[in-house]
């Protein structure tokens, strides 16, 4: 039997179909403002006196922003794999949002061909295992259309 | 208000000593009050720079230097900041002068930094944003400036080579300098052979973490002219430790995401820009009027960021005003002429008031090998993660 599949963190992001899912944030009804993570019930807008955010999903598509990789294990509290596997992370700008969030980039991604401005797609991966369960986080991947 | 002058600067040599950051911060605190000619005895005031990875002692550091130098029932404070501690402690330190409830003042900061990347905290906090980022992203500080660096790229056109050049120009600087702990000339060639650490940066690229230490003693200007030559003089200018106004919507660390522009105005400058700006606001002068700068180079390519948040050239001409010679030693307007984090390495609490350190040498025309000729005037900017903007300008 297959292990379940849980979010590394709970209250970032929702798995749907396996793969796929979205990330999410909390918006303010009376200034529009988007926040990620939902970090505070309330807007931190300096001209905003809203006081508590909505939960919504955000966009699960955006423009890349810049990237990276990380050719090196980093320290504790990340999951390394032994073997260390490289990885490479993405900043990816949300158009309705307009906001850059961080993420993963999908396993497989030849980070050779990606450029600024490609566009992106938000997918659900594994990011390591415990002996019960895949613990999943979101990863950014080039969108095929 | 009335001139803040500093009267001393100190400093313990960047490297990997083995010590405890205490050690260090009582060094360059009593090179500091030697340098200024004055006794422990006659300081009114000790603000400090905390470290996070040094246990309770390094959230007071305050205290913790008073205690090492000897209690002597002055009141201290103890600022974190992150990499702007020391700026936001020299801020302490020259309000309390301002304010005329000190007439002289020492501001200290040192650390002992762990081997290889930094990393949060210890202990499981998912509503800690620097536990996250590692956590679910493995988000170091190097993914950010590789982040940055390949912005840079694409958007301007910078190379690979070009950040060698920042690397190979401050580490000519650094050779001169007793207090870096890398004294070693890079060639562009030994550069590319180092290891990538986060594409396109290499190992060499990115700043080491250090122990080191900085101090300075600052003095009312009556209470500097009654103790020393004004000669020797330098004034505190400006200091800006501004944080960023909403929406802030560049990157940074730690965040996973920035500020969202929907609903809100953006701010008329940008974070980095606006550190500067205050600075050069306060001293009622402009980028025109340095003849140095000591500028954050956490990474080679961010050194180029910088020139442009400075105002040294505008967005994308970074590059050209490198290859210029303008920011090397002899030209224009020399930029890390103390080698920069590049031949220090990041000493946190300690780097900021380092920066000002080598500013003070540099306007008494006491830098030896490595002297800006004539310096009047030097600036430094740096940022401390979680939104501290630190820059100070100091004048003859």
């Amino acid at each position: 039997m297959s292990k379940p599949r849980v979010p590394v963190v709970e209250g970032m992001f929702r798995e749907d179909a396996e793969g796929t899912g979205r990330l999410l944030g909390g918006k303010c009804p009376a200034c529009g403002g988007f926040f990620f993570p939902k970090q505070w019930s309330f807007c931190a807008n300096s001209a905003c006196d809203g006081t508590e955010l909505e939960d919504v999903e955000l966009s699960d598509r955006g423009t890349l922003w810049s990237f990276t990789d990380n050719r090196y294990a980093p320290p504790a509290p990340y999951p390394a794999r032994e073997p260390f596997e490289p990885y490479a992370v993405a900043a990816v700008e949300l158009a309705d949002e307009k906001m850059v969030v961080l993420g993963q980039v999908a396993r497989g991604t030849d980070i050779g061909a990606l450029a600024l401005g490609a566009e992106m797609q938000l997918v659900v991966e594994p990011l390591y295992e415990t002996d019960d369960e895949v613990r999943t986080v979101w990863k950014w991947s080039v969108s095929n259309g | 208000m009335g001139d803040v002058v500093v009267l001393g600067a100190g400093m313990h040599p960047w490297g990997k000593w083995g010590r405890s950051f205490v050690e260090y911060g009582a060094v360059a605190a009593r090179a500091a009050l030697a340098d200024a000619g004055l006794e422990w005895g006659d300081v009114q005031y000790l603000a400090a720079g905390n470290t996070m990875r040094n246990g309770y002692p390094g959230y007071v550091s305050g205290a913790t230097f008073a205690q090492a130098l000897g209690w002597r029932g002055i009141p201290v404070s103890s600022s974190y900041a992150a990499c702007a501690s020391g700026a936001v402690a020299i801020d302490a330190a020259r309000a309390r002068i301002q304010s005329g409830q000190a007439d002289v003042a020492i501001v200290v900061g040192a650390d002992t930094a762990p081997q290889g990347f930094f990393g949060p905290l210890p202990g499981d906090r998912p509503q800690d944003p620097d536990w996250l980022r590692f956590h679910v992203l493995g988000a170091t500080n190097p993914t950010y400036f590789g982040l940055y660096a390949r912005r840079r790229m694409e958007l301007y056109g910078a190379t690979a080579k070009d950040f060698a050049a920042v690397k190979v120009k401050n580490s000519r600087h650094g050779l001169h300098n007793a207090n870096a702990r890398y004294r070693k000339e890079f060639t562009e060639d030994e550069i590319a052979e180092s290891p990538v650490v986060a594409d396109p940066l290499r190992l060499v690229d990115i700043c080491a973490t250090s122990d080191g230490a900085a101090a300075l003693v600052i003095a009312s200007a009556e209470f500097a002219a009654r103790h020393q030559d004004t000669a020797r003089h330098v004034r505190i200018a400006a200091v800006s430790t501004v944080t960023p106004t909403y929406p802030n919507t560049y990157l940074d660390m730690p965040d996973i995401a920035t500020d969202s522009a929907v609903g809100a105005a953006l701010p008329e400058r940008s974070f980095r820009d606006s550190i500067a700006h205050a600075a050069y606001e306060e001293a009622g002068i402009g980028p025109d009027d340095l003849s140095c700068a000591e500028v954050y180079d956490l990474s080679t390519a961010l050194e180029l960021d910088w020139y442009e948040n400075i105002g040294l050239c505008a967005p994308g001409e970074a590059e050209s005003l490198l290859h210029s010679g303008a920011t090397t030693l002899g030209g224009r307007i020399p930029v890390n002429p103390s080698g920069g984090l590049a031949c220090f390495g990041e000493a946190i609490p300690a780097q900021a008031i380092a920066q000002v350190c080598e500013l003070v040498t540099q306007l008494r025309g006491e830098a030896g090998e490595r002297q800006v000729e004539g310096a009047t005037t030097g600036l430094t900017i740096n940022q401390g993660l979680f939104g501290h903007g630190s820059s100070v300008i100091v004048t003859r």
